[in-house]
């Protein structure tokens, strides 16, 4: 029996599945649940890479599947599936109520899903309107043109993907919400070499929500900062490694804020018992000059969306006020389970993950000082204008790579280091971030977590660091 | 459809289309989870996944690709169709080809497919072993990473030229990661990852044992100087750190000028004479092992450094024959095929009389960092200019004592790592990633505190 002989009853995207939805949702509460929560999707993504003058792969593809949660006191059953029939959405709900093993005759009520919020109307149209893979290939190969400036280059990438996502999110509170989700990313990298020196360089660019962004991307003014970047840092000397002050760049310099705190504030931290700010609500976790946010409404922003994955707006989050905890990031079963109420943050990476509390478009707010003021203040330490990636362990502790990096002397900027990287734990460094900058800018960037890979925004006007370890050589 | 059902779709609509060659890899799988939270069951999980990948050739030999979760009949004829969309862009410059070896026997292993123990039975199983792991010492507060999986999955591939390949296995994972407090001391947390083909065949007791002992053993802890140190890697991150720089032996990495090898690297002395290493992804310990590659390849043991030289490249069909020889069963299937390494084997060849053999990381008095576990891989190493600066846990081996080592990364280059290794010891351990024996390296960079 082949799977796609003509069912009744089954998922169609662009139709009203009420009723089906509402079906599925009462066999559930019947069964027993507390909770039942439905999230469908349907993807169409596309990626193009471009290798020195060539495109060396093009790789469309396209999926559909759904996930239901269903929930029991604290605990939670999550199943997923590729089978949107009423029968295999039926069969995943069993086998949710069947993993909790519910056995008690406690009914919850369900009075039906409410009026549909459908935030895809004016959004259908964005699969016409995003650049054609001919369009998206020429102006990759452009870009890779751009970016052979001289013969110490000796690879180039550029690389888009799009990723088009459309949503069914319903749930036994009644949520019944649609949404169309559109992300679009482009990269440039860059090796140079002479000789026994290496060095590399890359950018990366992002947006929600917006079909012509790419066609705007200025990839000269790109292809310049990464070429630049690799120049600088081709001859660089590694750094020494030592206890100094650290200026970190605006845009992407927020990954540590992101990684090194802002983790530490989701609920999911707090179910875990890992995060040192539990019950530091209303204390002070960072020094007087820090105001961080944490926020899905900024248009364009590659961590913005109209709804979250649980049904939810989202709301502009502060979770810092001038140095004083003031908000937990938190998801549904972070408020069941922690008390914290929901800020829009349930985010996954598809159906096959349960959503779970997470960062959106995540920043340190903007303070009074310029770039100069920042830099002049230290007679020795570190410049990082381009952080690469970093990690947060089990502890709090992180770590951090400093792509570019420039040694700090009597208050100017002075030379190129490598090999540098940024060791410490949140709670002793938040309180020593003494100054910040008038130039906040915000970068995109991936995110990886127990809610799979999301899209997310970083970001900080300059910042100085009193002290860090910055390990070397 | 199952996957023979799938491969006659594929063929009639392909010739429906008019698409005369193709290839196609897949993945089904059934997958179930459950963590714990102090003795309640926190989150349960299951999943029921497929994966189709479809490659298409044009009239121009030109491929085009297309990945769904849609098996339905519509779904694949889309896909078909998108493939050949986007085979008009397909990479001019560099030609992909069905493996030459697609259609080789491969070598199957006695297949260890477990039934099922089903959700109830993990949890039971996961709610023990965190009970016990807390019980095991007084400082040991929570278990907050933990989770036991049991998959079920196929995969396979085929061809229009005939090539049908197919393997179906099971395979369990354990994690438990310990968070152990003291008073005005730092939390600290270590854990322990155990696979079986099953759920019962997973060695629960020494997933605690060790869990427990290397939480326990970070207890007492100092920062450490920063400085140059003797260094021993333990099994696990020794092969981190090999599989972290694998490009080294990637025939993909060199022709896109990512590797630090070259084509003409074959021969190349990187260690001592003493240092062997293999890629043997049909290993008897490996339980990951899968009998062939994305392109149909059967996998195979294959010697990367011999006696300190590079031996062999591993490749897929295109790299192999811009290298004029076979490919190797390292391929991943996509728009550009990729190459990566199964399961590394370290040993210590006949050639040992360099070594300092009085260097034993369970005898040697003098003083030494020893490297348990290498964290934050993704952000430490720079593969292509042969870079790391990795954050990890160890100890500190001074004047017969040991002590925890607070915070610290390692810093050096791959070669000058391997051009420094002063012993291999005599005794090989198994990991999850591989099988190696300790390590000793001489004279890297640790940073601790100043």
């Amino acid at each position: 029996m082949l799977s796609s002989q003509i069912k009744s009853n089954e998922i169609v995207f662009g139709s009203c599945n009420k009723d089906l939805l509402e079906e599925i949702i009462f066999y559930g509460i019947r069964l027993g649940a507390d909770f039942v929560e439905i999230f469908i999707e349907n993807t169409d993504n596309s990626s193009v890479l471009a290798e020195e003058d060539f495109i060396t792969s093009v790789s469309p593809s396209f999926g559909r599947g759904a996930g239901i949660r269903i929930f029991k006191g604290t605990k939670d059953g999550f199943v997923s599936t590729n089978d949107l029939t009423k029968h295999g959405l039926m069969r995943s709900v069993s086998q949710a109520i069947e993993m909790l093993d519910i056995t008690d005759n406690k009914r919850e009520v369900f009075n039906g899903l409410n009026e549909h919020r459908d935030y895809s109307l004016s959004k259908k149209k964005w699969i016409n309107e995003v650049p054609s893979i001919h369009e998206i290939s020429e102006k990759l190969l452009v870009s890779t043109k751009s970016l052979k400036k001289n013969n110490k280059i000796i690879t180039r990438k550029g690389s888009y993907s799009r990723n088009l996502q459309e949503v069914i999110i319903a749930s036994s509170d009644g949520t019944y919400v649609s949404d169309i989700r559109l992300h679009q990313t482009v990269g440039l990298n860059v090796i140079a070499s002479d000789a026994q020196y290496r060095s590399s360089g890359s950018r990366r660019f992002g947006s929600s929500g917006m079909p012509n962004e790419f066609r705007l991307w200025d990839h000269e003014k790109a292809a310049n900062d990464v070429f630049e970047s690799s120049m600088n840092m081709l001859y660089a000397d590694y750094v020494d490694a030592g206890q100094m002050p650290v200026v970190l760049a605006n845009k992407f310099g927020g990954v540590i804020f992101h990684e090194a705190c802002g983790h530490l504030l989701e609920t999911t931290q707090i179910e875990r018992g890992t995060t040192p700010f539990e019950n530091k609500l209303n204390e002070k976790i960072a020094h007087e000059s820090v105001t961080a946010i944490d926020e899905g409404i900024s248009e364009g922003s590659f961590g913005s969306l109209s709804v979250d994955d649980e049904g939810m707006e989202p709301e502009k989050s502060v979770l810092i006020k001038d140095g004083i905890l003031k908000k937990f990031i938190s998801d549904r079963a972070g408020e069941l389970r922690t008390g914290h109420k929901r800020t829009g943050s349930g985010r996954r990476q598809n159906y096959s993950f349960a959503a779970a509390s997470r960062m959106r478009n995540t920043y340190i707010a903007k303070g009074e000082h310029s770039k100069e003021d920042l830099i002049n203040s230290i007679s020795e330490g570190l410049y990082c204008k381009s952080m690469g990636g970093g990690s947060v362990g089990a502890t709090g502790q992180f770590n951090f790579a400093v792509e570019e990096g420039y040694l700090i002397k009597n208050g100017k900027l002075t030379s190129p280091v490598k090999g540098a990287t940024l060791i410490g734990e949140a709670k002793e460094v938040m309180p020593k971030i003494s100054m910040c900058g008038n130039d906040l800018e915000l970068a995109p960037g991936f995110c990886g977590s127990i809610s799979g890979s999301v899209n997310v925004t970083v970001g900080q006007p300059h910042i100085k660091v009193d002290s860090i370890t910055v390990g070397g050589r | 459809m199952n996957s023979r059902e799938i491969t006659t779709q594929i063929s009639k609509t392909a010739n429906f289309l008019n698409l005369k060659k193709w290839d196609y890899g897949a993945s089904f799988s059934n997958d179930y989870s459950v963590q714990v939270d102090k003795g309640e069951a926190k989150q349960l999980k299951a999943s029921e996944k497929q994966i189709l990948t479809i490659r298409v050739w044009n009239q121009s030999n030109l491929v085009g690709i297309t990945t769904t979760s849609d098996i339905s009949e519509s779904g694949i004829k889309k896909a078909l169709k998108q493939a050949n969309i986007a085979s008009d862009f397909g990479n001019k410059n560099e030609s992909t080809e069905f493996s030459p070896l697609a259609k080789d026997p491969i070598k199957v292993k006695e297949i260890k497919k477990r039934n099922p123990v089903g959700i109830k039975k993990l949890l039971t199983l996961l709610r023990e072993a965190e009970v016990k792991l807390i019980e095991s010492h007084e400082s040991i507060k929570s278990v907050p990473y933990n989770g036991l999986s049991e998959s079920f999955f196929e995969r396979v591939y085929a061809n229009s030229e005939g090539a049908f390949r197919s393997y179906s296995k099971s395979q369990a994972a354990l994690y438990l990661y310990a968070r152990a407090e003291e008073k005005n001391k730092k939390p600290r947390s270590s854990g322990s990852v155990k696979l079986g083909y099953g759920a019962d065949d997973i060695d629960i007791e020494s997933c605690i044992k060790e869990a427990s002992n290397k939480t326990i053993s970070h207890l007492n802890y100092s920062s450490i100087k920063t400085d140059k140190y003797l260094i021993c890697f333990s099994p696990e991150s020794f092969l981190t750190i090999i599989n972290a720089f694998s490009s080294m032996f990637n025939a993909r990495s060199i022709i896109d000028g990512v590797s630090l090898s070259n084509k003409n690297s074959i021969g190349e002395k990187l260690s001592t004479e003493a240092l062997n290493i293999y890629d043997d992804g049909l290993h008897e310990k490996n339980i990951s092992s899968t009998p062939f590659d994305g392109e149909g390849t059967p996998t195979k043991r294959l010697c990367l450094i011999n006696r300190g030289r590079i031996e062999n490249f591993i490749h897929s069909e295109s790299t192999a024959r811009i290298f004029k020889t076979t490919p190797t069963g390292h391929a991943g299937l996509g728009s550009k095929v990729s190459v990566s390494p199964d399961w590394i084997v370290v040993e210590k060849s006949e050639e040992n009389f360099d070594l300092k053999t009085s260097l034993d990381h369970s005898t040697y008095e003098g003083e030494f960092v020893y490297i348990e576990e290498l964290n934050a891989i993704h952000a430490g190493v720079r593969a292509s200019q042969g870079s790391f600066s990795l954050p990890f846990d160890g100890w500190l081996y001074k004047n017969g004592k040991k002590i925890s080592i607070e915070s610290a990364t390692v810093a050096g280059d791959i070669k000058y790592l391997l051009k420094n290794i002063v012993n291999i010891e005599s005794s090989q351990e198994l990991t999850t990633s591989g099988i190696s024996p300790h390590i000793w390296v001489d004279e890297l960079s640790i940073t601790g505190d100043a």
